[in-house]
């Protein structure tokens, strides 16, 4: 049978401070940009109007297309090309003092079908979808947006307190909130437009990273029960090691369907399926490389009874943390195949 | 075995449910005829999954109590009095399954599917349609107040907008307005022609009695003025002013009608029972015909027959429409509205919203998506194109790696689509794009579950248990993680869908579905085929995972 990265034995808790210089080297400089520049939000967030066109003729380009809206009054829009050299999108913002009223949702888009009338001919594009959004829905959005992040924070952290413990709820939280970071970084450095289905993207990523946490965190629990006279370290090498052919492999079907959406899905799918698929990235590497090294780091802070050679492994007076890594790798009890596990138990801890 | 049959029974009866659920059937809908022009009754065949806006096209309108002239007291009060209105109004509009919902206190959503003219709905769910009736200003009250208003906004410190509009502009228009007329509008030159008052200098008379004639860009002057107070004191009592809708040509210069009108309408549209559009067979006019209520019509036999001879003013959304005409005799239940050159789909639009009453309040519209049908088509084609490739590559992964168990997790996903799309339909979800994404994603997630067995059962294996014993281990021991992990995504969903709007709910909706549709199958499904393979060969020792 085929096996991938079945009875392996690599040390991942002991490269965990270049895992965290990496994750900075992403969120640090994404950040530096996004107080630089801002995010790319969509109208739905900011208000405004959005005119999605197809013009019957090449020869109608961007430029053409703004000549003929800065004739018509509407300077400053925006316009992308939207898949293919016919297809434009046109965004217009609206000014933050008269935001809200009707008549601007209204006479905006009014003005770009006037103005493209004029410049562009009637007959000779079509508009294939429009949006005009008031800025006072737009602000109740992102508002909105916010609430959801911050409650699927709380619902999960009491969910993860109930099952778990607080601890293991704790670090799984503080590992999805390093995986929204990088995402919203990630976004940023490809300027992807914020709306409200990226939105969505991002708390699902939220989802599935806790899910891939939980999975890691569950064999822990399991693990902890088990060997009872194994430090932390060792059980939390063992169980990423033992949950990881699952991880390879869940993580490539779901990445299958996400590059499929990515390059098939079509134009407006694609900014929440380029989001998916990256936090599919971050959410393994969150689980493996910042949730359990924090879940070590709470124990020795705050240790309770899971609290086994944390202090040791990573007290700054002890020694290196390569040092005891080394040892540690024969101590993880996975045996020969078919082997019955006794190994662990004889095993002395050097935590006691 | 009795379990294996009890299970089976159960899968049974929920692909039977599933499949029943999804089913072509007959629904009945309204909708017009676009040989008759006529709403019609008719069945029609289709599968019951609601598709979204943004994949089948259509209008979809967030409208809201307009506040901006002044507060509205009670918004839940006005905004589902207009729900109901809007709801009448739009069972004729032409669409199929129209919906209107309100969405908080002061807000209304209304979704038109496979609409294509956003104009045309958005005229007809906007329009107030309050129609009223009213005796233009006989007495030329406000023309004898003009020195009172003139000295009033004087006294508030207006100064006359004599750059704007010079005194001999006055005697111009007169002199050109009674060289067209007949009419002795020498008569109405306001004593302060020559002191330039704020509001007279910008007034003209026109040709009936309350008719004047504003400058076009002087209009916004005048509604300026006409919101101060000391303006409004200053009115004379029971006239009030409104604006025409058509634009009038003097010379070079084109002037907007206001008209003075007594304040008490004498017949609102409260009383309209009929209403119906037709092209005037004499001067081929757009025309709305209506019938007034039997009390309606009594009211406005007796009221015109007190005003023979005099103008009455129809005014429609606080608009007089055209110029207003004189009553030569009591008029009954049966009057028109005469649209002019306008086109006859205008009047027919016009007699939909008066049928269906008139708006409590102003509606201003705060969000507005429109989708051609094109466009919906290509974002289906899209995405069930990305899904089926994503679904292809899943189950070539699961095959490749888990032979013989990966073919079973594949064909219990084959049942985890059919219980998912039931799902959708059987609760009334609206498919969107992006939940269409989300089902494609959900695929993924959804042998998540399968692997965690498998991975498990294998673990078991490699131990030395034997197969049945390691199948049985690897359930059992798979559970908490899959369960753990699938209640933490689906709250997550769960806050999507209760914060979210619109397509994200649509998202949120798909993943909740798919979560406990994956539940059923990866363990449930998966869990009956082994059962049945371990019996067929009872002594099996190796098992192909």
């Amino acid at each position: 049978m085929l096996r991938l990265f079945a009875n392996a034995r690599y040390d991942f808790i002991k490269w965990r401070r270049w895992a965290y210089g990496l994750t900075a080297l992403i969120i640090v400089p994404g950040f530096v940009l996004l107080l630089a520049r801002g995010l790319n939000y969509s109208i739905e967030f900011t208000g405004g109007t959005e005119v999605q066109i197809t013009t019957h003729d090449r020869a109608i380009d961007a430029a053409r297309l703004r000549a003929a809206l800065d004739a018509g009054g509407l300077h400053g829009a925006e316009i992308a090309s939207f898949g293919s050299d016919t297809s434009f999108m046109i965004r217009a913002r609206l000014g933050e003092t008269n935001s809200g009223t009707q008549q601007v949702v209204d006479s905006t888009v009014g003005a770009v079908r006037r103005a493209l009338d004029a410049g562009v001919g009637a007959d000779r594009y079509k508009v294939q979808k429009y949006e005009g959004i008031g800025g006072k829905v737009g602000k109740e959005l992102q508002g909105k947006a916010f609430l959801a992040i911050f409650l699927s924070f709380f619902v999960t952290l009491a969910y993860l307190a109930i099952r778990f413990e607080w601890r293991f709820g704790l670090a799984a939280v503080l590992a999805t909130a390093h995986d929204i970071l990088t995402t919203i970084a990630f976004i940023r450095y490809l300027n992807l437009e914020v709306s409200l289905v990226v939105v969505g993207a991002v708390l699902t990523m939220v989802g599935y990273s806790l899910n891939d946490t939980i999975i890691i965190f569950d064999r822990v629990r399991e693990n902890l029960r088990k060997f009872r006279r194994q430090n932390l370290y060792d059980i939390l090498n063992l169980s990423i090691n033992e949950t990881l052919p699952r991880s390879i492999l869940t993580h490539g079907t779901t990445m299958a369907t996400t590059l499929a959406l990515v390059f098939l899905g079509g134009e407006v799918i694609r900014p929440f399926a380029l989001v998916m698929t990256f936090a599919i990235f971050t959410g393994t590497f969150s689980s493996i490389y910042i949730a359990a090294p924090i879940l070590m780091y709470i124990e020795k802070r705050w240790p309770g009874e899971d609290a086994r050679g944390a202090r040791v492994y990573t007290s700054p007076i002890g020694p290196a943390p390569a040092a005891p890594a080394a040892p540690a790798v024969p101590a993880v009890p996975v045996a020969a195949s078919g082997a019955p596990r006794t190994t662990p138990r004889t095993k002395p801890s050097p935590a006691r | 075995m009795k379990t294996i049959r009890n299970r089976m029974i159960t899968i049974g009866v929920l692909f039977v449910i599933a499949v029943l659920n999804i089913l072509p059937r007959s629904t009945p809908i309204r909708m017009v005829n676009p040989k008759t022009g006529q709403m019609e009754d008719t069945t029609e065949r289709m599968v019951p999954i609601t598709l979204g806006l943004d994949l089948r096209g259509g209008v979809h309108l967030d409208l809201e109590v307009d506040q901006s002239q002044g507060p509205v007291p009670d918004c839940k009060d006005a905004i589902d009095r207009s729900q109901k209105i809007v709801r009448t109004r739009l069972n004729e509009f032409g669409t199929l399954e129209p919906v209107v919902q309100t969405n908080g206190n002061c807000r209304l959503s209304v979704e038109l599917p496979g609409e294509s003219d956003p104009e045309r709905a958005k005229r007809i769910v906007q329009q107030q349609a309050h129609l009223e009736f009213r005796i233009t200003d006989m007495k030329n009250l406000l023309r004898d107040a003009l020195p009172g208003i003139d000295k009033a906004l004087k006294d508030a410190g207006v100064r006359g907008a004599g750059a704007a509009a010079p005194a001999n502009a006055v005697t111009q228009l007169f002199g050109a307005d009674s060289a067209k007329n007949k009419k002795k509008n020498a008569k109405a030159a306001p004593d302060t022609g020559n002191t330039v008052g704020a509001f007279s200098s910008v007034l003209f008379q026109g040709q009936l009695p309350g008719e004047y004639l504003v400058p076009l860009e002087q209009t916004a002057l005048v509604d300026s003025l006409r919101r101060l107070p000391a303006f409004q004191a200053a009115m004379p009592r029971g006239i009030s002013l409104f604006w025409g809708t058509e634009t009038v040509a003097r010379g070079a210069r084109s002037y907007r009608p206001l008209y003075a009108v007594e304040s008490k309408p004498i017949i609102t549209g409260e009383e309209l029972e009929k209403a119906t559009a037709r092209r005037d067979q004499v001067n081929n006019h757009s025309v709305v015909v209506f019938d007034l209520s039997r009390r309606g019509g009594r009211i406005f036999a007796e009221e015109t027959g007190k005003h023979v001879h005099d103008y009455m003013a129809i005014i429609l959304d606080t608009l007089v429409q055209g110029q207003p005409p004189i009553i030569n005799d009591q008029i009954g239940a049966h009057g028109q509205i005469d649209l002019q050159n306008k086109p006859l789909a205008d009047a027919q639009d016009l007699a939909l919203v008066l049928r269906a009453g008139a708006l409590p309040v102003r509606l201003a519209i705060v969000d507005e998506q429109s989708i051609g049908p094109t466009l919906g088509a290509d974002s289906i084609h899209d995405g069930v194109l990305a899904g089926a490739v994503g679904v292809v590559l899943v189950i070539l992964i699961m095959v490749i790696y888990y032979r013989f168990s990966g073919l079973l997790a594949v064909s219990a996903l084959a049942l985890y689509v059919l219980f998912t799309l039931a799902g959708l339909a059987g609760f009334g979800f609206t498919l969107t794009l992006p939940g269409l994404a989300g089902l494609a994603l959900s695929v993924g997630i959804a042998v998540d579950a399968n692997v965690l067995i498998f991975e498990r059962i294998r673990e078991e294996l490699q131990h030395g248990k034997s197969v049945r014993l390691a199948i049985d281990e690897g359930f059992k021991h798979a559970m908490s993680a899959i369960v753990d992990s699938n209640v933490s995504t689906a709250l997550t969903a769960f806050i999507l869908y209760l914060v979210g709007t619109g397509p994200v709910q649509g998202f949120a909706i798909t993943l909740i579905v798919g979560i406990a549709a994956s539940m059923v199958t990866a363990i449930f499904v998966v869990r009956t085929f082994y059962l049945i393979w371990l019996q067929r060969r009872p002594d099996m020792t190796t098992v192909s995972i």
